[in-house]
């Protein structure tokens, strides 16, 4: 059989081309740009080459870019641990037998298919301090002392958007969870259950290691989506209050409006970076699995 | 005893959960038919009076028609190329294991992590002068989806058994043949679900647009959404209005396809 000719490479032609012009090619374009002084001005003056200082000035300047770097990994760490823990015992939970499972697994999944300005709008008006659903509620139950100002509040507005990501996350990580619970034979709890296991040591003896594969996508998932973060700090807080609440990529976006493309392509070269290292790191795990099989 | 308990315990958690998961569409829902001050106290009761011509008039104020018919077509002409172009490369690469093949499935892997660079993705537009125009969003939301279609079609393949394809070589099919009438049927679910999780991806996306439609005319729902908010930040009740219209078409889409969606996200990852 002649595979070159069952198998045409022109197949990939499409996709290949689209990939690597409107996808490859602006990253390396910005790594390219992000040593340049690029602003909206120099249609008039030219693209010059400035070296290291659009990094110098992220490390060093007052607008304190660090804090959006290290924002938008403190974001990806905790809001993973925040979404993958309840997710697993929700998971175990429903997979234990309860009434209802389609029907909680369908709802619970329903807020992560929403787009995420409604999300952050809707809570921005239940996180209202005067008006909000939440303070009301926190009001009629006695519990008034409670009250804050969820979203301004420097103590609160972190927790704030973690609460909301969870709304909108846990029940996707949930669902993954129970994609991979269903592949663990029952048998294997009923001999653990004979030999007097109990719940913790079923979890970590036989859910924890035969879940390694919905474990792991979860992870991949969640990762490149904290570090990517945007929509909902966007809505929710904009950044504020002051710019307690920035990453990297609203930095980047608000350098971009403000007309400093080379600052904005050199911060998203650091993510680039960042995710680079963090991606090679994965693939190269998934590539073992692979030989593995 | 203790059995039953835990039972209900169980059953309990479920409950609190769901009536977290619900409360914020019930108050959405139920304050899109309030009028503007009753809507601003954000109560949960039912409305005094119901106004349904608050949905007449966020469809004409928020321009929503249009925004509506720009999101259909980015979701789902971007999603229907991309879905069958990625299928044809992911069947080459799977089947033809060459060198070249498996170093560019790893190529276009890497793509899952990377963010997007848009303000030079902008520059890049202008060359082909698709700056601010449907076309140039349309290619951008393609070459977005590629690499989780490839990856996702590319497993799927590999259950498919290899013997097919040489028993319709054997009788004379090529390769465009062999692969849209052979191969396409076997691959419709894990299709059908790379279309409905990057329709509803399209359909919520707003960074996109945000950076690279600076005319209104272009923008879809999420974006129409957000700039009717920032024009009418008081009128709560045609906001929540706006929010129900704009999430209604996900969710019909998320109940007609649940099964497809929850099969293929997992596809890829549970199988070892």
């Amino acid at each position: 059989m002649n595979k070159k000719r069952i198998y045409p490479q022109w197949f990939l032609v499409i996709p290949l081309i689209a990939y690597v012009i409107f996808f490859l090619i602006p990253s390396l374009l910005g790594a390219f740009y992000s040593f340049t002084d690029w602003s909206a001005y120099s249609a008039n003056t030219g693209v010059k080459f400035v070296g290291l200082q659009n990094y110098i000035d992220i490390f060093t300047s007052n607008k304190d870019y660090v804090s959006g770097i290290t924002n938008t990994l403190m974001f990806t760490v905790i809001s993973n641990i925040i979404k993958l823990i309840p997710a697993l015992f929700l998971a175990i939970l429903l997979q234990e037998g309860v009434k209802g499972k389609g029907l909680y697994r369908t709802l619970f999944y329903l807020p992560s298919i929403l787009p995420f300005v409604i999300i952050g709008l809707v809570f921005k008006s239940i996180l209202n301090y005067n008006t909000g659903l939440l303070n009301m509620a926190l009001e009629t139950l006695q519990l008034g002392f409670l009250k804050q100002k969820w979203l301004s509040d420097l103590d609160f507005v972190w927790k704030s958007i973690f609460g909301v990501d969870a709304w909108r996350g846990i029940g996707y990580v949930m669902t993954i969870f129970l994609a991979g619970l269903n592949t663990i034979p029952h048998s294997y709890y009923e001999a653990a259950q004979i030999d007097g296991a109990g719940f913790w040591s079923r979890l970590r003896h036989i859910t924890l290691p035969m879940l390694s594969g919905a474990i792991m996508i979860n992870f991949v998932f969640g990762i490149t989506y904290g570090l990517k973060v945007f929509d909902i700090i966007y809505v929710l807080t904009n950044g504020g209050p002051g710019h307690a609440t920035e990453v990297i990529t609203t930095y980047s976006y608000q350098l971009y409006s403000n007309g400093q493309y080379g600052m904005s392509t050199a911060l998203n070269t650091v993510l680039l970076l960042i995710t680079l290292v963090i991606g090679v790191f994965v693939v190269r795990i998934m590539g073992k699995k692979e030989v593995q099989q | 005893m203790r059995q039953l308990a835990n039972k209900v315990l169980k059953q309990l958690v479920c409950l609190f959960l769901s009536i977290i998961v619900i409360l914020p569409f019930y108050m959405v829902l139920i304050n899109s038919f309030k009028s503007k001050g009753e809507a601003a106290r954000m109560k949960l009761s039912l409305p005094t009076e119901w106004f349904f011509s608050n949905y007449i008039e966020v469809i004409e104020k928020g321009r929503l028609i249009r925004g509506f018919f720009n999101s259909v077509f980015y979701a789902g002409i971007s999603t229907t190329i991309a879905v069958v172009t990625c299928a044809m490369a992911a069947f080459v690469i799977c089947r033809n294991r060459t060198k070249i093949n498996n170093f560019l499935y790893y190529f276009i892997l890497c793509g899952l992590f990377f963010p997007v660079n848009y303000v030079t993705l902008i520059k890049v537009l202008n060359v082909f002068n698709l700056t601010n125009s449907r076309m140039g969003i349309l290619i951008v939301f393609i070459s977005s989806m590629i690499p989780f279609c490839v990856f996702t079609i590319r497993n799927f393949i590999l259950s498919v058994p290899v013997e097919l394809d040489e028993a319709a070589v054997i009788d004379g099919a090529g390769p465009l043949k062999l692969f849209f009438i052979i191969i396409t049927p076997l691959l419709k679910p894990t299709l059908v679900t790379c279309f409905i999780l990057q329709f509803m991806s399209v359909w919520n996306d707003f960074l996109t647009p945000l950076y690279l439609s600076s005319d209104s005319k272009l923008f879809p729902m999420t974006m129409s959404v957000y700039q009717f908010f920032g024009k009418n930040k008081n009128y709560w009740n045609y906001i929540y209005a706006d929010i129900i219209l704009t999430c209604l078409p996900v969710i019909v889409v998320y109940l007609l396809g649940q099964r497809y969606i929850v099969g293929g996200l997992t596809s890829g990852a549970v199988k070892e």
